[in-house]
């Protein structure tokens, strides 16, 4: 990887990570997922919570935090746009892409390659590009 | 259901989908290699129950795997219904557990997320956590209906199961549990059983917003109905079991009984939750769990008017190597 990759991916990290406490997985569904990163879930959930999710609305591997997905299903409420992205199915994670730019794969459309017969047997709902 | 016009995978579809009221039973697990274990278990069953949960080490806790125990459940004449989780195994194995529960007879597959290892005896563990449920429920579909691994590449021959979610109506982000139980359906699941149900309100509003989506054209509910022996095992649930929703009426009715009588309460207070799902819109049947008390659950179904369970009218469902 270049000085270029290198820089963007230093800029991506610095500014996701304090603002979403991003983890650099480089498929970033933030917008879909009201502005909360769902790979803080403990389990790495991509479409919405488990069932496991503590009466107060807490997580169940981490009793004192507040679960990803109820603030994310929050969060989603009070955007103007992609409200029903919540709805949306979202494709299995490309671990590859772990700790490269979602800017760069964005861009390159790499972030939207599903495995192939993932997009085979959808009906358009998780292949749909990402606003 | 939109997709009457094919013959139906499994017994269970088969009931279903003739509007039958089904009954299915968790399977207690087993702790040893012997399978008179399992088949102990699993014979007083027969003819009682359209199904059995084999669970795929619940709670985080290692126990006979799912697939063995489907196996011998269905030497002993009872269906399972074969589970398997998320948690300790990557796509390729789940792949490979989905192909080898069909081709050891299971024709209903109930695949979910799973409890985190930090719940179980094992907390050490590295949990896996490569796919999500919804994942896992397309690719069962993408195995059975295209032939197909995720990966594109084409089986010799498909296998038969009908397809099973999980769903807790009673955790929140409540609004959102309807739009989740949309996305299974979605990805794949034909039917669903509950997380157990001790608030039957909070049930109800549920089913209506499910119907409301247009839901229940698409998929088979199925409520778990928990009948509880001590006021112990209630807040165990309550307290220990992430996601169970225990309302303070249900731990007074306990508080205010002798302990020599919570059995029995417990028993009265799963006859009238089954009661009160037979008479709730939309909901096709129920799954029940007792904790060490089958002998509990066989005599509820009895008391329940449950019996004699029905055969299936519809055509004999396929099997994988037919299909």
């Amino acid at each position: 990887m270049g000085l270029l990759g290198r820089a963007l991916i230093a800029v991506e990290k610095a500014v996701k990570v304090p603002l979403f406490g991003c983890r650099m997985c480089g498929q970033c569904i933030l917008h879909s997922t009201g502005l909360v990163c769902p790979m803080n879930c403990p389990k790495n959930l991509r479409n919405g919570p488990c069932g496991g999710v503590l009466v107060d609305g807490h997580c169940e591997v981490h009793p004192d935090r507040a679960c990803v997905w109820v603030r994310a299903w929050e969060g989603s409420r009070r955007l103007p746009l992609w409200r029903d992205h919540m709805e949306r199915l979202q494709p299995p994670v490309d671990w590859r892409l772990q700790g490269t730019s979602s800017w760069a794969n964005a861009a390159t459309g790499r972030d939207r390659i599903a495995p192939a017969a993932w997009a085979v047997s959808d009906r358009g709902a998780s292949t749909a590009p990402q606003g | 259901m939109s997709a009457a016009a094919r013959p139906p995978h499994s017994r269970l579809e088969a009931l279903l989908r003739a509007g039958e009221f089904a009954v299915t039973v968790e399977m207690q697990p087993s702790n040893g290699a012997d399978p008179g274990e399992v088949r102990r278990l699993a014979e007083p069953l027969r003819g009682v129950v359209d199904a059995a949960n084999c669970t795929d080490n619940p709670a985080a806790h290692p126990h006979v795997s799912s697939l063995a125990v489907g196996a011998l459940v269905a030497r002993s004449g009872v269906a399972p219904i074969v589970q398997l989780t998320c948690r300790d195994r990557n796509r390729l194995a789940l792949q490979a557990d989905l192909l080898g529960a069909a081709a050891l007879g299971a024709r209903d597959v109930l695949l979910l997320t799973g409890d985190d290892v930090s719940a179980g005896d094992h907390p050490e563990a590295k949990p896996i956590y490569d796919i999500d449920s919804m994942h896992l429920l397309r690719i069962a579909r993408t195995l059975r209906d295209e032939g197909k691994y995720l990966s594109g590449r084409a089986l010799t021959s498909r296998p038969c199961y009908f397809i099973g979610a999980v769903e807790n109506p009673f955790a929140p982000p409540h609004d959102f549990r309807p739009v989740r139980l949309g996305k299974k359906v979605e990805a794949g699941a034909e039917f669903i059983q509950t997380q157990l149900c001790f608030n039957v309100p909070r049930l109800r509003e549920f089913m209506a917003r499910v119907r409301d989506a247009g839901l229940l054209e698409r998929v088979f509910v199925l409520v778990s109905v928990y009948v509880a022996r001590s006021i112990r095992a209630l807040r165990y649930l309550r307290d220990v079991v992430p996601g169970i929703d225990v309302p303070d009426a249900v731990m007074q009715r306990f508080e205010r009984t002798p302990a020599e009588r919570q059995a029995q309460e417990g028993f009265a207070m799963a006859l009238e939750t089954v009661a009160a799902l037979r008479e709730t819109p939309g909901v096709s049947g129920v799954h029940l769990i007792s904790i060490k008390g089958q002998d509990a659950i066989l005599r509820l179904i009895e008391e329940a008017a449950l019996l004699p369970r029905p055969e299936p009218k519809d055509q004999e469902p396929r099997t994988s190597a037919t299909y």
